[in-house]
């Protein structure tokens, strides 16, 4: 590390103080700090609801909360992570603020229409949040009809209304990126040259203005039968249930891929860095990104092998999950064959981006156990479907996100957090995360049914097991909030570039200046050109 | 408490679809551990400031083949056993016992072909293949017996069957999978496995009045349907004796099969499959027929369907 280890004077932070200048802001670091404050916000909102579902289900008997209640909480749980905090997590936050700095830029594309996707998301999670002082709404995030159209006495329109908000904010953060991306790169950053982390953000953009008018189409038919009882979804009125599952899960399942490949995209630059390697296969990987978004789209339909769908639909959407899986191992092993022959350090970051490799390993090959079709019968709608897409939303997303937090904390604010409680944490969200989830994998192989207020005594031990685990984690997620406030005044100042890492954005003053660069760089060189020690060019 | 680690199997097909998951499983650990390994491996013999030769490795197409094609074709393998398994789980055999269940909120309702009733019970002979025609009457349910191994969604406005032959006997919980609203985890039944001699006796025990096709026959006349769908009826509907089960060729050109489904929806819409050679003068019977009704009005259909080379 460097000896003289001075505060860039001239940063986006010193441009202007008032409340007014970041509410009016267009610098994309800015307004991915208010995305940063936004979306934790949402992410306490949905733990708080996780927490008494973990409570509630300690004893097998409903005994906390009423039904009703309890129902409310899952469903609250699962619109505000799925909508306000994983779809938006990574892209808006570590997104905005890197992309335009990875590939030499001074700002995004459309500065205000950035503004703006921050002003709707916003909006629209106090909109969703309103409905739960109103009463909220029981149906779960997925909305299955005709039981969200029909059946539901919950505040379901105003929850659409809050979904449908949102998606705006996420289809003007994806058009602002691809536009970036492709018009904005500094001479010299060829395509292939973009950090894997661009090249992740690229393709959840392009998910992400693909599917989300989808949802937001199917949502409202949700809204239109409920209003007006114009038949689309509800047999009685003519329409088709299954319909709205195809519809739904052709929007939910490529969100799963917008809520990991950006994950994917922060480990390949925390794996590279921390073992000072370029990425094993770096092309590859970056069509993996591709492959995995492509492929992505077509598998929907694993969603329903139960639920009468034609046996031959479900074969087909049975083996193109199977392929879809291709790429998702091919990235797992690219990371481990990344360590080969590297010149390994474990800071934070490097323990969280290792964590996610194991978790996502967990997730990714129980997600083949539940498209394979027999299986499936068995599995869906069990808690082993609670764990799998936990596996990869919590224990891969979550994980990639903080540790990208971390990573790029000293770049970001110009202090380094306290090493030790960082690993700490690190170390505790991935005890506290396997002991929440794995006992659920189980519980689900026994047959214990998803979405149950009280559930047969059988599976009480399991539960417990889960809660208590959901407690450690719980100490994880507040710790790291507590030392990195800490470390917004009291942090070591970090310098430029405190793990020697490539990238443009480490060339920058920490924090950066306003614009970013000076003058534009230009770019000669691949990514991730590190220099393992000692070694031999072979 | 006591801690469950596997559950039991009392139905024909669980023990092949457990041998699948062990296999899927042991695959699975095989790739974590593998991939475990190698990372623990390489994390200690490269760690900063051990002595150790780095070569600079960024790209080897052969070896990333060889960890990609060799899984590939084991998992794919798994996806193809599953598939031939699945087909099997959704293929009732011809023989089976039909039960008609109906799922409502939260409740699950069943019907036997002789007539008896249950709720939240199902009492089924051991060793007889059972076959489940089921429908609901509001929202989506799915009817989940863990210990068999199946599960189906019971949707509203159209019917999904399942099958199964219990091996073992006994109770067996019936769970709703699917969230069906407030009381959704109180919508559970018990499957009750019984010695076939003691299912005749249970039988006769809980007989009360006509069999199903028998009641359906009296809604048959008393609605009206033979009026029009008789011999002498002046009107030229189709005779409904020795449909069932047979191919029916529609006015569209179109082939289908007569079963339930079709039964069904030729009672609620029946200018969506006209027959060929007759005209769409049959008004529907929707909102004049319930769900159990209509499961009569098929059992009776069903019941005089059966003809020299029909396949049920």
């Amino acid at each position: 590390m460097s000896a003289v280890v001075s505060v860039n004077a001239n940063n986006y932070f010193n441009v202007a103080h008032s409340l007014r200048s970041w509410l009016t802001t267009k610098d994309h670091k800015r307004i991915g700090l208010l995305y940063l404050a936004s979306i934790t916000v949402f992410f306490f909102i949905g733990s708080l609801a996780a927490a008494l579902i973990r409570m509630e289900l300690v004893t097998h008997t409903g005994d906390l909360v009423p039904a009703d209640t309890y129902n409310k909480l899952f469903s609250l749980h699962g619109v505000i992570m799925v909508w306000f905090f994983l779809v938006p997590s990574i892209p808006a936050t570590l997104g905005n603020f890197l992309i335009p700095m990875m590939i030499g830029a001074n700002d995004v594309a459309f500065p205000r229409l950035n503004l703006a996707s921050w002003y709707i998301y916003t909006l629209g999670g106090l909109f969703t949040v309103l409905t739960m002082f109103l009463g909220g709404v029981d149906t779960g995030w997925t909305f299955y009809t005709p039981f969200s159209s029909m059946f539901s006495n919950s505040n379901v329109v105003l929850t659409i209304v809050g979904v449908f908000i949102v998606g705006f904010s996420s289809i003007f953060t994806a058009l602002n990126f691809i536009v970036t991306v492709h018009k904005m790169r500094a001479p010299g950053m060829r395509w292939f040259r973009l950090p894997l982390f661009v090249w992740a953000n690229y393709a959840t953009s392009i998910i992400m203005v693909l599917a989300t008018p989808v949802l937001a189409m199917t949502l409202s038919l949700v809204a239109l039968e409920r209003l007006l009882g114009i038949g689309v979804f509800d047999p009685s009125l003519g329409g088709d249930p299954l319909l709205f599952q195809h519809l739904f899960w052709f929007y939910s399942h490529p969100a799963v891929y917008i809520m990991v490949l950006p994950a994917m995209g922060v480990v390949s630059e925390i794996i590279a860095c921390f073992a000072r390697k370029r990425v094993f296969g770096y092309k590859t990987m970056a069509f993996a990104i591709l492959g995995i978004a492509g492929v992505g789209f077509m598998v929907w339909g694993h969603h329903m092998f139960v639920s009468g769908q034609s046996m031959y639909a479900g074969m087909v959407f049975s083996i193109l999950s199977f392929l879809v899986a291709i790429p998702s191992a091919i990235k797992v092993f690219n990371w481990t064959a990344t360590l080969y022959g590297g010149s390994i350090t474990f800071e934070a970051p490097m323990l969280y981006a290792l964590g996610f490799i194991g978790l996502f390993m967990l997730g990714g090959v129980t997600g083949l156990f539940l498209a394979a079709l027999a299986l499936d019968v068995h599995l869906t709608d069990t808690y082993f479907v609670v764990a799998h897409f936990h596996y990869i939303m919590v224990g891969g997303s979550i994980m990639a996100f903080i540790g990208g937090i971390h990573f790029w904390w000293p770049k970001i604010t110009g202090r380094l957090y306290s090493e030790p409680l960082a690993r700490f944490s690190a170390i505790l969200i991935f005890i506290g995360f396997n002991l929440t989830f794995f006992p659920q994998y189980i519980a689900g192989f026994n047959g214990m049914p998803r979405r149950y207020h009280s559930y047969p005594a059988e599976f009480e031990a399991l539960n417990v097991l889960s809660s208590a685990g959901a407690s450690i984690l719980a100490v994880g997620y507040i710790l790291p909030l507590l030392y990195l406030f800490w470390s917004l005044r009291h942090g070591r100042l970090a310098g430029a570039n405190p793990w020697q890492a490539t990238g443009l954005e480490w060339t920058t003053p920490s924090p950066p200046s306003p614009d970013n660069f000076e003058s534009r760089p230009i770019v000669t060189e691949e990514a991730y050109n590190y220099q393992p020690e000692g070694e031999s060019r072979g | 408490m006591s801690l469950k680690l596997i559950p039991e199997q009392a139905s024909s097909v669980a023990p092949s679809i457990d041998v699948l998951f062990y296999t899927l499983l042991a695959l699975s650990v095989l790739v974590i551990v593998g991939v475990t390994v190698a990372i623990v491996w390489f994390s200690v013999r490269y760690r900063r400031g051990a002595a150790v030769e780095r070569k600079d490795v960024v790209r080897r197409p052969r070896w990333e083949l060889t960890w990609t094609l060799i899984p590939l074709a084991l998992f794919l393998g798994v996806c193809v056993w599953a598939g031939k398994l699945y087909f099997d789980l959704y293929t009732p055999p011809r023989d089976a016992l039909p039960v008609y269940v109906v799922g409502k909120q939260w409740m699950w309702k069943v019907q036997h072909p002789g007539g008896q009733r249950e709720i939240n019970q199902l009492h089924v002979p051991r060793g007889t293949p059972v076959k489940l025609i089921m429908t609901s009457e509001d929202v989506i349910h799915s009817f989940f017996v863990p210990p068999f191994r199946i599960k189906q969604d019971v949707v509203p406005g159209r019917y999904t069957t399942a099958w199964f032959t219990a091996t073992r006997d006994g109770e067996f919980e019936l769970f709703c999978a699917e969230f069906c609203g407030t009381d959704h985890s109180k919508m559970i039944g018990r499957v009750v496995v019984m010695e076939p001699q003691a299912y005749q006796r249970w039988l006769q025990d809980n007989l009360s009045g006509k069999g199903l096709a028998a009641q359906g026959s009296e809604l048959f006349r008393s609605l009206g349907c033979s009026g029009c769908h008789s011999a002498n009826s002046s009107v030229h509907a189709p005779l409904l004796e020795g449909v069932f089960g047979g191919q029916v060729h529609l006015q569209n050109g179109e082939t289908v099969v007569a079963n339930e489904r079709y039964i069904r929806d030729s009672i609620l819409q029946p200018a969506s499959q006209i027959v060929a050679g007759y005209q769409p003068i049959m008004p529907s019977f929707k909102g004049q027929v319930d769900e159990e009704q209509l499961l009569k009005l098929v059992a009776y259909i069903q019941s005089i369907g059966v003809r020299e080379g029909n396949q049920p």
